[in-house]
């Protein structure tokens, strides 16, 4: 933790990461992008989530939705991980403090977690359950968690412009 | 001329409530978070399909169809929080540019995804130009909506 801290203090010293704070237009630019890149990557992976579960889009197979909608989630993926990496270099001692941002990246390797889980087991298994309408139970699961974890996300991520817990001791 | 009941809307006891809290505006502001990308989803799978670049085995009409519970539903729940968040700073709205082109936009998306967008997916005899001038339509007001609602944080 002490040299994620240095890190932190080392990174906010340096003059990109001062041109970003200070920037009148590429902080919210890079900001809004962040905003607007949720729609496309949680948007289009909450789709694959519902379909998993069999709320949504019932008769599409899910091999379709994987080839078709999964490089837009990707895209998606892409560009919150520059948007928000472009974030955390801009102020990086203020994310470091903040609770909700560790709470937020604990969450992002849940999320992770359960894709990789989803891939090497039932989503390996995809061909013998692409037509159903009722989706097996262990994918539903995966979809339930996904959704959730993503939720969670999103919320603590709204929630790290608020402070309420004060500086977090390195 | 409107400044009276935007007035009147800062001083409901809800706008009242909301602002005296530390944390019921940044709780309604997630969900109102959570509510768009949902919005996202159901509005993006349909211009997708609409601009040919995903989902083309599927007719646009059965994504319209799919979608379109998912869209309603997080539009509501968009409209129920960010009325909320509208009457604890209805005065800063007020006076701020982008909550006006939002309104603006707004209105215009809803009314073009649930009119001529819609005709345009379910119509068999839809050309693809119509189709795909409609999702770049769609995919323009929306990111309007969101944009201008980005901006009422900073101007």
């Amino acid at each position: 933790m002490f040299y994620l801290y240095e890190l932190a203090q080392h990174v906010q010293e340096m003059p990109y990461s001062l041109a970003l704070r200070e920037s009148l237009w590429v902080y919210p630019i890079v900001e809004t992008a962040h905003v607007l890149g949720l729609c496309l990557f949680v948007g289009t992976a909450w789709l694959w989530d519902l379909r998993l579960l069999g709320l949504t889009l019932r008769r599409v197979p899910v091999s379709q939705l994987s080839a078709q909608i999964l490089p837009w989630t990707v895209v998606g993926f892409c560009v919150m991980a520059l948007s928000g990496i472009g974030l955390v270099f801009s102020e990086p001692l203020r994310f470091y403090s903040n609770i909700f941002f560790r709470i937020k990246l604990a969450l992002l390797a849940c999320a992770g977690l359960n894709a990789f889980v989803f891939h090497r087991t039932i989503g390996q298994r995809r061909d013998e359950w692409d037509l159903d309408l009722v989706t097996p139970l262990r994918a539903k699961i995966a979809g339930a968690l996904s959704l959730g974890i993503w939720a969670a996300v999103i919320v603590t991520g709204r929630l790290i412009a608020y402070n309420w817990f004060g500086v977090v001791r390195p | 001329m409107l400044l009276p009941f935007f007035q009147w809307c800062q001083d409901t006891a809800v706008g009242v409530t909301i602002r005296e809290s530390v944390w019921i505006f940044p709780i309604v502001e997630a969900i109102h978070f959570l509510a768009l990308a949902l919005i996202g989803g159901a509005v993006l799978i349909v211009d997708l399909r609409m601009a040919g670049l995903a989902l083309t085995h599927q007719p646009a009409s059965l994504l319209e169809r799919d979608a379109r519970p998912w869209l309603v539903g997080s539009l509501v729940a968009m409209i129920v929080t960010g009325v909320l968040l509208f009457l604890s700073e209805a005065i800063k709205c007020y006076y701020s540019p982008p909550f006006w082109l939002k309104m603006l936009f707004l209105a215009m998306a809803i009314l073009f995804t649930f009119t001529l967008r819609r005709r345009i997916a379910h119509n068999r005899s839809s050309r693809p130009w119509q189709m795909r001038a409609a999702a770049i339509i769609s995919v323009l007001l929306w990111s309007g909506v969101g944009l201008m609602g980005r901006g009422i944080g900073f101007y």
